[in-house]
């Protein structure tokens, strides 16, 4: 009788029956839709592209995979690979080492000042990557500060020097990882350790370290995704060390041979698709690791450790602070080392055409920012409210920009918007394709931010909205986009900050009229104006930092007025 | 029913699959207008499945939704006319409890004016007057889905949907509720279908209720006949308590026997001389102590416990000479004094003749 339940299923038609389409549905399936051929011609399109020029010679013949043969063959241009994998692997190490330190002393000690230091420790994130490398050669280079006052000269051209540069750059990201891993700790298990009557060693290996092992490996691959796919620092310290990312600047660049820029491209890839996919699945598994249960964890008070990390922190911290300052004093000063005479000539710019590049930024950032979270907020709203048989592949496919190197991105655009006949030619060389190309470069963060926002509302809001024949697209502006407002701002100021500091994908998109800043400090920085880089330099971390703040202004102000409705505590006196 | 009138709600062979699961299998169902009925199951038995349905937020594989008459199987939700009220109540946080109940109004484009007096009209409906500017995070959990209730009701919709309304609340919020919610259907006389897995809720507040288990229809009846005349085992099973009992049927039709026992039954359906059949019988049907001295179907069994459960005393007894589990008997406070109870004692028992059901493992029709 039960089995009778079961069977006979083949006579309900596999689908289901129709429906008119009204206005309100065609409308979320043209968007929809939008967004696919946005992902399309901006991503799909131009990574085709590049995958598929690394095939030809460049007379367009087909010519399989003699590229990668000649790649390998050459031991110039191989040598890349494996200088790659060693400072990528190298900065890693010591980056998550020093930053494991850190952000331990910030989250399970009393020591005074962690506010400050974790301000100080995030400093870095409002620099491109390659200003900390010019600010290190200022300090440890031939003429460098420290070098002529200790006579000590470290060698910082190379590896030692693309290393000491990533670490630095890099610190922040596998700092505010950690903090999150080691924050969300379970007081219970400490309690249970402590009951056992386990050494402070035995708790930290058998407590501290399994707790946050997947921040920690999700720290590793960041911080070597963001190594290997670098260009600034390599470009400004490597000399004659190359690596990928440099390597496909020289074929291009320099040598015009577009083939093995596509070539070496392609084999960038690899890594950095690698780390991505497998920081994604380390961090699903993270989520499930601490329970609702969980009580959080009260600092306790060791008085050693304390001072030893207080100790610690505050030489890292002095650390970032002097390279700031060398940053800072080497473009108020007539000519570093030599004539420290205070001067505000620098910021003339006269090798740069004054503040254009500057202006251009603020422009392109601004207009990432805006369209950047329009596009991903309303995207992510679509793919996950309106369930369709494109959802699945659309979300994967948002997924793919975080892997994908700016190099190799910038080159793809190249490849798609360079190319005499096309249509979308008239991008090239316009202030657009540079916030096209950093909206798509980080696409998948905000994405996933939005994604995770809407996923935490009640799902029947749409359904109410609809049996009451409100339109989805005004409960999405009356209550989704208020309900997710702090998050939407978060966005927009990741699209701003990452807009202005970026250099690699837009490296070779700018053209004559539409400069920005962060290519500005690498072209002055070539042609030995390191002064005017610095000063570049500090005027992108000066408006970086001033947004920042406008930002914390404005998501206070957003609390504020969402508290009414986000307290869950009940008036008093209810009956 | 041949009522002049067409149904406010008729289902005509609704089937459902979710890939190769099937949620729904040929359900056809009629709704009369201002009825207040109940899908009731255990989870997975599709009847969420179907109200999704009805509201037009699921497309069913096949089968027709007709309301009032209108086909409106293509039509999207906005234009079925009907209000529906979630468990997790989905009140719109960033909103006040005034401009929730306003929402659907808004839409419909009527005077601010209008709007006003409409949502003051509904707020004291479910007298949540003095909350008109409260956010909802600011309510109780009933105060909550009363708001939701007023929301959905705003627009005077033909027919109100309630997908498990009361579940997310504690025990004596949502008896209250139930009570306030049927009597505000009762005024307004608006058709209403309500999902519940909670038989009591069914019983207390369905004018009819339709049984569900595994996607099919098991019972379409009032909540008094599907207590006493389940059709089926599993309806037996799911609504209240049922004493079950395998039998044999002898050769004297309206007979069967029970181990050692030979016990007279309701006699339909007919069962096959020789057919293993299921016999049912409530706790409270069970006679004990004087009254059962000189009945039929009389048993003798022993009291293996007594639970005390305040109105009435759950006793398990064990037929003497009989295997099997022991019977459920629930024994009414006032009624408890004149039995001399100890556990372990004998008691004369039984199983009235009328109250003994034969239980099919599938509705008898089909």
């Amino acid at each position: 009788m039960a089995i009778g339940r079961t069977t006979g299923g083949a006579a309900i038609p596999d689908r289901v029956v129709g429906r008119r389409l009204d206005a309100e549905r065609a409308l979320a399936q043209a968007g929809l839709a939008v967004f696919a051929v946005f992902l399309y011609v901006f991503l799909v399109w131009p990574m085709a592209q590049v995958l598929w020029r690394s095939l030809l010679d460049n007379d367009g013949r087909v010519i399989g995979l003699a590229n990668y043969v000649r790649y390998f063959r050459t031991p110039a241009i191989a040598a890349s690979i494996t200088n790659s994998l060693l400072v990528s692997a190298v900065a890693m190490i010591l980056t998550v080492a020093l930053a494991f330190v850190y952000a331990y002393a910030l989250t399970r000690t009393r020591m005074p000042g962690r506010t400050v230091f974790r301000l100080v420790a995030v400093l870095p994130i409002f620099a491109p990557s390659l200003v900390s490398a010019i600010a290190f050669v200022y300090a440890f280079g031939n003429n460098g500060i420290v070098t002529r006052y200790t006579g000590v000269n470290v060698g910082i051209y190379g590896a030692r020097g693309i290393v000491l540069a990533e670490v630095f750059y890099c610190f922040p990201h596998a700092m505010l990882i950690l903090v999150a891993a080691l924050s969300a700790a379970d007081a219970r298990l400490y309690d249970a350790a402590a009951a056992l009557g386990a050494s402070r060693v035995k708790t930290f290996l058998t407590v501290t370290l399994p707790g946050v092992k997947y921040g920690l490996m999700s720290a590793c691959f960041v911080v070597f995704t963001l190594v290997i796919t670098d260009f600034g620092v390599p470009k400004v310290v490597g000399g004659k060390f190359s690596v990928m990312a440099t390597e496909i600047y020289n074929q291009v660049i320099g040598q015009q041979n577009f083939t093995m820029g596509a070539t070496v491209s392609v084999v960038l890839l690899i890594p950095a698709v690698l780390a991505c996919a497998i920081d994604r699945l380390v961090q699903r598994r993270q989520y499930a690791l601490v329970s609702s249960a969980a009580r959080p964890l009260q600092p306790g008070r060791g008085r050693l450790a304390g001072a030893l990390l207080f100790g610690y922190c505050g030489l890292i911290g002095a650390g970032i602070v002097g390279i700031y300052l060398v940053i800072v004093a080497s473009s108020v000063v007539t000519r570093w080392p030599y004539n420290l005479t205070l001067t505000l000539k620098h910021y003339r710019f006269d090798s740069a055409g004054g503040y254009t590049a500057l202006l251009n930024s603020l422009g392109v950032a601004t207009l990432t920012a805006v369209v950047g979270t329009v596009v991903t907020f309303v995207g992510a709203y679509l793919v996950e409210k309106y369930r369709t048989r494109a959802s699945g592949p659309l979300a994967m496919l948002a997924l793919l920009p975080v892997s994908v190197p700016g190099m190799v991105l910038g080159l793809a655009y190249i490849f798609a918007f360079n190319a005499p006949g096309s249509v979308l030619n008239r991008l090239y060389g316009t202030l657009a394709i540079l916030v096209v190309s950093n909206l798509v470069h980080y696409f998948t963060v905000p994405f996933l931010t939005a994604t995770t926002t809407l996923k935490q509302m009640d799902a029947e809001f749409e359904n109410v909205s609809a049996s009451l024949g409100v339109p989805f697209y005004r409960t999405f502006w009356r209550v989704t986009v208020p309900m997710a407002l702090p998050s939407i701002v978060g966005i927009s100021m990741y699209f701003f900050l990452n807009a202005m500091v970026t250099l690699s994908a837009v490296v070779f998109l700018v053209a004559p009229g539409t400069e920005l800043a962060a290519v500005a400090v690498l072209l002055l920085d070539d042609a030995g104006e390191s002064a005017q880089a610095t000063a570049m330099s500090v005027l992108i971390i000066a408006s970086g930092l001033l947004v920042r703040l406008a930002y914390w202004a404005v998501l206070r102000g957003v609390t504020r007025r969402t508290q009414a409705w986000t307290a869950a505590t009940q008036p008093p006196g209810r009956g | 029913m041949p009522d002049a009138r067409p149904a406010a709600v008729a289902l005509e062979g609704i089937a459902k699959k979710f890939g190769a699961v099937v949620a729904l299998r040929d359900v056809s169902l009629a709704v009369a207008e201002g009825e207040f009925v109940c899908f009731l199951g255990p989870s997975g038995c599709g009847k969420t499945t179907l109200l999704r349905i009805v509201a037009g937020l699921e497309r069913q594989n096949a089968g027709v939704v007709r309301m009032a008459g209108r086909d409106v199987t293509g039509l999207p939700p906005g234009q079925r006319n009907y209000g529906i009220v979630f468990q997790s109540y989905a009140l719109f946080p960033n909103l006040t409890v005034a401009r929730n109940v306003a929402y659907g109004l808004r839409a419909r484009r009527r005077g601010a004016r209008e709007i006003e007096a409409r949502v003051a009209e509904l707020l004291a409906l479910v007298r949540l007057e003095a909350h008109a500017h409260r956010y909802p995070a600011q309510l109780s959990g009933g105060e909550q889905q009363r708001v939701a209730l007023a929301r959905a009701l705003a627009p005077a919709p033909a027919l109100l949907l309630l997908d498990e309304p009361l579940s997310a609340l504690d025990a004596r919020v949502r008896l209250a509720l139930r009570h306030e919610m049927k009597a505000l259907q009762r005024r307004l006389g608006i058709t209403t279908i309500m999902v519940t897995h909670d038989q009591e809720e069914a019983l207390t507040m369905a004018d009819r209720i339709v049984v569900m288990n595994h996607g099919v229809v098991e019972q379409v009846g009032t909540p008094a006949q599907i207590y006493s005349e389940p059709s089926s085992l599993f309806v037996a099973r799911f609504v209240g308590h049922m004493n079950l009992l395998d039998a044999v049927a002898e050769g004297r039709p309206g007979w069967a026997r029970v181990g050692p026992l030979v016990l007279r039954h309701r006699g339909t359906p007919a069962t096959a001389p020789g057919a293993t059949v299921t016999l049912g019988i409530r706790p409270e049907e069970i006679g004990v102590g004087p009254a059962a001295r000189e009945a039929e179907n009389r048993v003798s069994a022993r009291v293996t416990s007594a639970q005390f459960q305040g109105a009435f005393t759950r006793l398990l007894l064990q037929p003497v000479g009989a295997a099997g589990p022991p019977l459920e008997c629930d024994v009414a406070a006032g009624a408890l004094g004149e039995l001399d109870l100890e556990e372990g004692a004998e008691l004369p028992v039984t199983l009235r003749a009328d109250a003994l059901r034969v239980l099919a493992s599938r509705p008898a029709a089909s």
